[in-house]
């Protein structure tokens, strides 16, 4: 106690262990600890969460929070349960807390008061779960429509083509007659509506009507009340099939003339229950199914799954971290999916305002040498599926060889490692010069993206932004540095940052990256060398196909070229671990840097509110999961 | 001055366009030429200029680890005890790792015991659900199923070509070790034979009792000091990537027509329901 009380006044750097303490000798009501095997962290009293969210971000210093999500622990404990991750910007690890509510009239109250970045993600819980948030602003379904029936992560909801609780399914072996899920639950059939809904209502297509059910907080009486001439704001939908919104995404504008004065991101177009397919899949089956989040760094997105599954693993008695040449050759791959990703997002952004596809061409190009090395290496260009619990898919080839195998196929042959050294000494870096050249000083690029798209540092934090939006707000958090895993530690780089936080300091912080990342990747190069003929698995052989996970929760995190990328990992076995996870988490950044857009596209014209959308740099794919 | 931001930018553009035609005439146009050397400046990392691939009058060729749609070894033809054989077991781990479960096995049984044969007897694969992500052929236990480079799957229907069964999905070992010679001679060191694990075994049970069917398998046993197979199969894998480097010229074994393949098949399995008449 004495103890405590002497670190009062540096209360905002006590480690995890004593923060915790902390919260118990204070709010000792509140608070209890989370006991459950291979848990971590506190379990918070509903009533009392808000005011410990403040203790947390105020008194304790955790002034980011990473990630919020719902578990439905149905059967083991019959409760929902929502799961915290906050950090602090200074670095170091997470405080998580929790807040437990019964199944049905699932209630835990609104943190969008504390962290706005809370805003999306508590409706996806809602949207998801079922669980309603008093003092949310906005509570609406978010991946989901409006007229969807039911909460689809709920452990009792079964999606259209059920056909076993988890994989793999009894009816593909011995006896695997081949039948089509479609041709059993024909189109049409696998609908129902709620018995209260409405069609009539969701059909008619007034204006008025559209944006009443869409419940998306657009104030149409105050447009559509004045009479004739007068009205001079306007609604206008951008999207979701429109080419500068990457992907099926909507924005929701309404404009006064040109200029923006309310914006509304809709999305989950594109959203295929990612999390609930991760239920049913072994942990194995996931890793391809990572690869389709953000289809652009599937590197990154396979490196923080497996990150996490392993942290559980490591719970176990059976388990071989990975060896250093494994470690190294994923670090690799993810500094080339980093470059991959930021010479796109740079590329497409610059076509979203204007320079329209002869720079974006001459990135691509530099990123498809990066995909033949993937090809060779991985097996695939784009969905790689590299990496393993423990290990990766296979070593570095001797050659980079292709077989001639189809008509007019044409051969290739080069040395793998002279192929990586030429492309990491003089190509990649080449063409980051001549990006420099084409654009940095460029008076019209910096005419349209200078003092376009502010967020302050302060609302990036609060906002939950991530990666370059967050570090071209002036916030020098890098999860490489502030958080470190694998060999980062060990590297010699620096952690991107500019200061104004507007369209151009978010471009100046992916150039510096791209040299960053090829600085990394220089040092990488030396270590492939000397760890030649070293096993990528630690006990010389492939990890198993079935493996089983103790029991615990993990939350393994990357920085992946779009920001934080988290897998938040539930295993529910009983002793002997579990082969499915209970609950599989993406923290999806391309989703939580959404969140922040209507506030930063506020007061900007129309033509600003492609290029500020795109420089966030999302992926649909990870958006909408 | 304001501008000159711009000015630089669009002569990097202008030095894009010379550049492209000095390289051209640096390579004296070899850069378009088929051979592997001068595909390989094209695309390789030195080139400047152009680097586009005409598809589909020239398609860039895969790399070994390649992987796309599934299929099944069987044992070549010409294989003396074996020929037309599948390597599958139906032992179901496909089946079990497949991340979207698109693989279907039937496991056959033995008329007269009832129990099952190792050797399936339906093997489906819906490519409409196949991710491509490698797994069922990662973690095979016999090497019998194989990810494929045959990319070109385009069909007019999906609901009639689009599940491919066992018949489709058989090609035989000869076919995946000119896709992928340097995979296949790993994985055949692993296995300490060419063939199927089970063919060396029961060469070895041959020779041991004399039978003396097959005298060529048994001969190549009996010189199985480890060294020395090795030396042997090292050659032979020469001899395969040379024979492949010239078949890459003309047509490869799969682009003949498939009723060729089918009376090679029919015949293949003739023979095999001879021998087993004759064993059993």
């Amino acid at each position: 106690m004495e103890n405590l009380a002497a670190a009062e006044q540096s209360v905002e750097r006590l480690s995890i262990d004593d923060s915790i303490e902390y919260l118990k000798a204070n709010h000792s009501q509140a608070i209890k600890l989370d006991d459950r095997d291979g848990y971590e962290g506190v379990i918070v009293d509903s009533d009392m969460l808000v005011d410990i969210a403040r203790v947390i971000r105020d008194e304790l210093g955790f002034d980011y929070l990473s990630s919020a999500t719902a578990v439905d622990y149905l059967g083991e404990g019959d409760h929902m349960e929502m799961v915290y991750h906050a950090y602090r910007s200074s670095g170091g690890g997470a405080l998580v807390f929790k807040a437990q509510t019964d199944r049905e009239a699932a209630e835990i109250p609104s943190l969008v008061s504390v962290w706005r970045g809370a805003d999306f993600q508590e409706r996806e819980a809602w949207d998801l779960y079922g669980i309603r948030f008093p003092g949310h602003p906005n509570l609406t379904r978010i991946l989901m429509w409006e007229g969807f029936e039911g909460h689809p992560m709920r452990k009792d909801w079964r999606e259209a083509y059920y056909e076993e609780e988890q994989k793999p399914f009894d009816s593909r072996w011995p006896g695997g007659h081949v039948h089509r899920a479609e041709e059993k639950n024909v189109f049409g059939k696998n609908v129902s509506y709620p018995p209260d809904i409405d069609l009539n209502r969701l059909m008619d297509t007034s204006e008025e009507a559209v944006y009443q059910s869409l419940g998306l907080g657009v104030d149409i009486e105050r447009i559509m009340d004045k009479d004739g001439f007068e009205t001079n704001e306007l609604v206008v939908n951008m999207g979701p099939h429109h080419p500068s919104t990457h992907g099926v995404f909507r924005m929701l504008l309404t404009v006064d003339g040109e200029t923006v004065t309310s914006l509304e991101p809709v999305m989950g177009y594109l959203h295929r229950n990612h999390e609930k397919i991760g239920e049913r899949n072994t942990y194995l089956h996931n890793i391809p199914f990572t690869d389709r989040l953000d289809y652009i760094s599937s590197m990154g997105n396979n490196h923080g799954y497996v990150l996490a599954v392993e942290q559980l693993m490591s719970l176990g008695r059976k388990y071989n971290p990975p060896t250093y040449r494994c470690e190294a050759l994923r670090v690799m791959m993810v500094e080339l999916s980093r470059i991959v990703n930021h010479l796109w997002a740079i590329g497409f952004w610059l076509n979203d305002i204007g320079a329209f596809f002869t720079p974006v061409l001459y990135f691509i190009q530099e990123r498809e040498r990066i995909l033949d090395f993937f090809e060779a290496v991985a097996g695939s260009r784009m969905m790689c599926n590299y990496m393993r619990f423990g290990g990766l898919f296979g070593d570095l080839p001797e050659r980079i060889k292709s077989v001639s195998n189809l008509t007019n196929d044409r051969v290739r042959d080069y040395n793998t490692m002279q192929f990586l050294t030429e492309m990491i000494n003089e190509r990649i870096p080449r063409t980051i010069d001549e990006l420099e050249v084409l654009l940095t000083q460029n008076e019209i690029l910096i005419e349209r993206s200078m003092g376009v798209g502010i967020l302050s540092a302060e609302d990036a934090l609060n906002f939950s932004a991530a990666g370059p939006l967050l570090r071209g707000s002036g916030v020098a958090y890098d999860i490489r540095r502030a958080d470190p895993y694998s060999i980062y530690p060990e590297l010699d780089f620096d952690v991107a940052v500019e200061e104004e936080g507007d369209m151009y300091a978010r471009y100046r912080v992916r150039v510096t990256e791209l040299r960053e990342s090829v600085r990394i990747l220089k040092q990488i190069l030396p270590r492939l060398e000397s760890t030649q003929g070293e096993s990528i698995w630690a006990d010389g052989k492939p990890g198993a196909y079935a493996p089983r996970v103790p029991h615990g929760e993990s939350y393994g995190r990357v920085e992946n070229g779009k920001g934080e990328l988290g897998y938040y990992i539930v295993s529910a076995g009983g002793r002997g671990g579990s082969s499915n996870p209970w609950r599989y988490h993406v923290r999806a950044p391309s989703f939580i840097n959404l969140t922040p857009l209507g506030h930063m596209s506020k007061g900007h014209k129309v033509a600003d509110i492609v290029g500020i959308l795109g420089s966030i740099d999302i992926v649909l794919g990870e958006t909408d999961r | 001055m304001y501008g000159t931001g711009l000015a630089k930018g669009l002569r990097l553009t202008l030095r894009h366009f010379v550049e492209s035609y000095i390289d051209d005439l640096r390579y004296g146009f070899r850069k378009y030429h088929h051979s592997t050397d001068n595909f390989g400046i094209r695309q390789g990392t030195q080139t400047k200029g152009v680097i586009t691939v005409q598809y589909p009058d020239e398609k860039i060729a895969v790399p070994e680890r390649f992987r796309f749609v599934p299929f099944l070894i069987v044992e070549d033809d010409d294989h003396p005890t074996r020929s037309g054989k599948d390597w599958c077991t139906s032992c179901g781990i496909c089946a079990k790792v497949c991340p979207p479960q698109c693989i279907w096995i039937v496991r056959g049984n033995d008329p007269d015991t009832g129990r099952p044969v190792p050797e399936p007897e339906g093997f489906f694969i819906d490519i409409d659900i196949c991710m491509n992500c490698g797994y069922c052929a990662e973690y095979c236990p016999f090497d019998a199923i194989k990810m494929d480079h045959d990319y070109e799957l385009a069909s007019y229907d999906r609901t009639s070509h689009h599940i491919h069964d066992k018949e489709k999905l058989s090609k035989p070992n000869s076919y995946w070790r000119s896709i992928a010679p340097t995979r296949a001679y790993d994985e055949m060191l692993v296995r300490g034979t060419w063939e199927h694990k089970d063919a060396a075994k029961e060469a070895r049970r041959g020779s041991a009792s004399s039978r003396a069917s097959s005298p060529q398998p048994a001969a190549q046993q009996a010189a199985s000091a480890a060294a020395a197979e090795t030396a042997a199969v090292s050659a032979a894998v020469e001899a395969e990537t040379v024979a492949t480097a010239a078949t890459a010229e003309g047509a490869t074994p799969w682009s003949e027509d498939d009723a060729k393949r089918e009376e090679r098949r029919r015949k293949a399995l003739e023979r095999k329901a001879k021998r087993a008449a004759r064993g059993g």
